[in-house]
């Protein structure tokens, strides 16, 4: 059986949503949408194992039977395996949160639909990160977007509508360049399959439609990922939308673009276009670090604490896209890819800790109604579970040892410093500062400033406690065991050098 | 001022689509079982099968298309034929070969199989369209 | 397939003029127009004016159009030209997507309408902002 996890992946979410539309009753649908997202955790769990197994070689399953030139393959090497993990990770803890509760998941009575949706947006991410055909690529980010846009309205706010629709907008705009771009490669080598695209690219490397291909693609990317001037869509989208929508977004619909961005310019361009002839690092870098920078000053400035991490979100999205600049090259040959590394791992512990902070959150709105910060006062008494799981979270965000913000950070500056990038790697220093400074205006709110009237103790319901303390407790528990996710990034990494170094005739790391 | 006719009392209307549902109808299934040896196929099929409801929809009030196609029943079959796509894909497995491998079905596995899923796509392009049509249709009396 | 530059001159690239210009076209109404049916349609014409790009790409000089002629089949298919049907069923794919965004954008217009009381961008910028 373990043959086909490849395949079940994307199958077990796909049957699993027009079930939940069958089974109507709003309990009924939690458990059984939570075991579908389990069942998908206990795949990828075997399909990481499997690859780590298999030495730099990656699993191949072909769809219907049909071989790689026909037919579509889905391909899974260590990088997608690690996203696979993260996706399904934050699925199983995000779709279990507030398990008896209504209310949480969209409007009453619609709950159903809602599950569906999520269960269809789940879908569409595995697989993005599974397939390894470019156009099923678009196809799986449409229906992650429709089912996403969808999500979005179903927030209480009036607002969400419009934050949908904008979404729908940049979104769908972002969709369609991606969609040029693979016509503009497909006119060029004649084929979708991206392992048959990497060899046939280098004998039109030189054409300008190679360059406007990859023009194409790369910007509808970066919409989806919403690097730094394309960002637009985030902060309404992530403010407005339910609060476990917004969780479960922001640990995994950026994250698999991200992935996508990788495999775009490592495993289809090649580092030897991309870095050398190109020089995209030159234009990405000021990018990521403008990101880091206007995302944290324009947290800082909140009042509404979704939408202060939201901008948090596009500072942290900084961080990754300033790994893959962090490549330290000699002409083909990779010197040092530590930066790239912080970039990979920075998918995982962003995930754990921004899920975990807009859980802390839907409790927040759950039992104290708000999401004003200046209306926080007493949330530290009020509710001290929750209250120390921020800690720990804002903590990690900010990156202090012990937590997994440190050890992307650490990863990171290590990059810099290998590469001679000294600037950068004091620059990564002062974007932390500016995390204390936002992640202490809740604090401060919460924890020094007593409400005027006594206070009672509201603790949220421990099926939401649950969910966020499993989070907290893995950013604390990868903080200190930083080989098992920093040696799962980095053999990630290596595999996405070595495969495009390989073919562009580099030295391998 | 005289009152604006309803569409259903206008004969040419009544008549010409009672005339036209069935041959519409009819060709949506042609589409679907002829989609094995010429163009056609589920999605095809599924819009022009909806479209006769539509019509009817149109002219005859939502509440007549909806005596018959229940806005429940609308639902199930969105749901129903996406397990049938997913659920024929499943049955690969059973004899160890990969996912949607028609072969499963026999030697003419892969005519069967390709039946079965473009059944499961129509089904679920016919409800999902009609089910669409529902929702702007009777959104007026939500808002009023 | 041929490549680009196989495409001989007397057709020239007119058709990606024609591509280009709706693709602007349709981007250019989704930013300026502050209508939000407007701007949907302006999201149309830039997704057709993809379909037309790839529809133009299958297109082999001379080709038919590639239906398996079980019947005609005997032998000699191989000296018959077709033309490529690949990119024809990527944007039947594509066809599909633009369908599901449209009737999802459209449905939220509607939940716009009835929540806001109008389609202006700027009308509903206006009334967010008082309450804000």
């Amino acid at each position: 059986m373990i043959t086909h996890f490849p395949s079940l992946l994307i199958v077990t979410p796909l049957i699993a949503a027009p079930i939940c539309l069958l089974l109507r009753n709003g309990t009924l649908v939690r458990i059984w949408a939570t075991l579908a997202a389990w069942a998908c955790l206990y795949f990828a769990w075997g399909i990481l194992g499997q690859v780590q197994g298999l030495d730099g070689e990656s699993i191949r399953y072909a769809m219907g039977g049909w071989e790689m030139p026909l037919g579509i393959e889905l391909k899974i090497d260590a990088a997608n395996a690690f996203v696979v993990l993260i996706i399904t990770g934050i699925a199983s803890v995000v779709f279990p949160f507030g398990l008896g509760h209504s209310g949480l998941s969209g409007p009453e009575g619609k709950e159903h639909l809602f599950y569906a949706a999520f269960l269809l947006c789940m879908c569409g991410l595995m697989g993005i990160a599974v397939t390894g055909d470019a156009f099923n690529v678009f196809v799986f980010l449409e229906i992650t977007s429709l089912s996403s846009y969808a999500l979005i309205s179903m927030g209480s706010s009036r607002r969400a509508l419009m934050a949908a629709y904008s979404y729908l907008i940049m979104g769908t705009i972002g969709g369609t360049f991606i969609l040029v771009g693979i016509g503009f490669v497909y006119a060029l080598t004649g084929t979708l399959n991206m392992v048959d695209i990497a060899e046939r690219l280098p004998s039109v490397i030189n054409s300008p439609t190679t360059i406007i291909a990859f023009g194409f693609l790369t910007l509808g990317v970066g919409i989806k990922l919403a690097i730094f001037p394309l960002y637009q869509w985030l902060p309404n989208a992530y403010s407005f939308a339910p609060s476990k929508v917004t969780a479960f977004l922001a640990g995994t619909a950026t994250k698999v673009s991200y992935y996508v961005l990788l495999r775009l310019f490592f495993s289809i361009f090649g580092i030897a276009f991309i870095f050398n002839k190109l020089g995209v690092q030159n234009i990405l870098m000021p990018l990521s670090l403008i990101a880091m920078f206007v995302g944290s000053i324009a947290a800082i400035y909140q009042t509404n604490a979704k939408r202060l991490f939201a901008y948090s979100s596009i500072a942290q999205i900084g961080y990754m896209t300033l790994g893959i600049c962090l490549l330290h090259l000699d002409g083909l040959k990779v010197l040092n890819y530590d930066g790239l590394t912080g970039g990979i791992v920075h998918l995982f512990n962003h995930a754990i800790m921004k899920s975990g902070l807009f859980l802390i959150i839907a409790c927040v709105v759950y039992r104290m109604g708000t999401v004003t910060i200046g209306e926080m006062k007493g949330f530290a008494y009020r509710m001290p579970w929750t209250f120390a799981a921020f800690v720990v979270a804002g903590l990690s965000i900010i990156g202090v040892p012990g937590t997994v913000g440190f050890v992307s950070k650490w990863y990171l500056v290590l990059g810099a410093v290998a590469g001679g990038h000294y600037v950068v790697a004091a620059l990564i220093l002062l974007s932390s500062l500016l995390a204390v400074v936002y992640v202490w205006k809740i604090i401060e709110v919460g924890y020094f400033q007593k409400p005027s009237e006594p206070i009672e103790k509201i603790e949220a319901p421990i099926t939401m406690l649950v969910p966020i303390w499993l989070l907290m407790f893995a950013a604390i528990f990868f903080g200190f065991a930083t080989e098992l996710t920093g040696g799962v990034a980095e053999t990630a990494a290596k595999t996405l050098l070595t495969a495009g170094g390989a073919i562009f005739g580099g030295g391998t790391p | 001022m005289k009152k604006p006719m309803r569409m259903r009392e206008i004969v040419v209307l009544r008549v010409v689509s009672r005339v036209l549902m069935p041959y519409i109808m009819l060709f949506g299934l042609y589409v679907q079982f002829h989609g094995d040896f010429g163009p056609g196929g589920g999605f095809q099929a599924g819009v022009i099968f909806s479209a006769a409801l539509i019509l009817y929809g149109i002219i005859f009030g939502l509440d007549a298309v909806q005596r018959v196609f229940t806005p429940f029943a609308v639902e199930l079959c969105m749901a129903l034929g996406l397990l049938l796509y997913a659920g024929t894909g499943l049955v690969s497995f059973y004899k160890n070969m990969n996912y949607l491998d028609y072969d499963v079905f026999g030697s003419h596995g892969q005519h069967y199989g390709i039946l079965l899923i473009e059944g499961g796509v129509g089904i679920t392009v016919a409800s999902t369209v009609l089910m669409i049509f529902y929702a702007f249709a009777g959104r007026w009396r939500v808002s009023q | 397939m041929i490549a680009l530059n196989e495409i001989p001159t007397e057709y020239g690239l007119w058709h990606y003029w024609v591509v280009v210009s709706l693709m602007m076209l349709g981007l250019y109404i989704v930013i300026a127009r502050d209508n939000l049916i407007k701007r949907i349609m302006g999201l149309n014409i830039f997704q057709a004016s993809v379909i037309m790009f790839y529809v133009a790409m299958g297109k082999v000089q001379g080709g038919e159009a590639p239906i398996w002629p079980l019947d005609t089949m005997e032998g000699h298919y191989q000296d018959r030209v077709f033309s490529n049907p690949v990119p024809h069923v990527l944007m039947l794919t594509a066809i599909v997507v633009g369908i599901a965004t449209t009737a999802l954008a459209l449905a939220l217009v509607v939940r716009i309408k009835e929540s806001y009381g109008t389609i202006e961008e700027d009308e509903i910028r206006e009334i967010d902002g008082s309450i804000s």
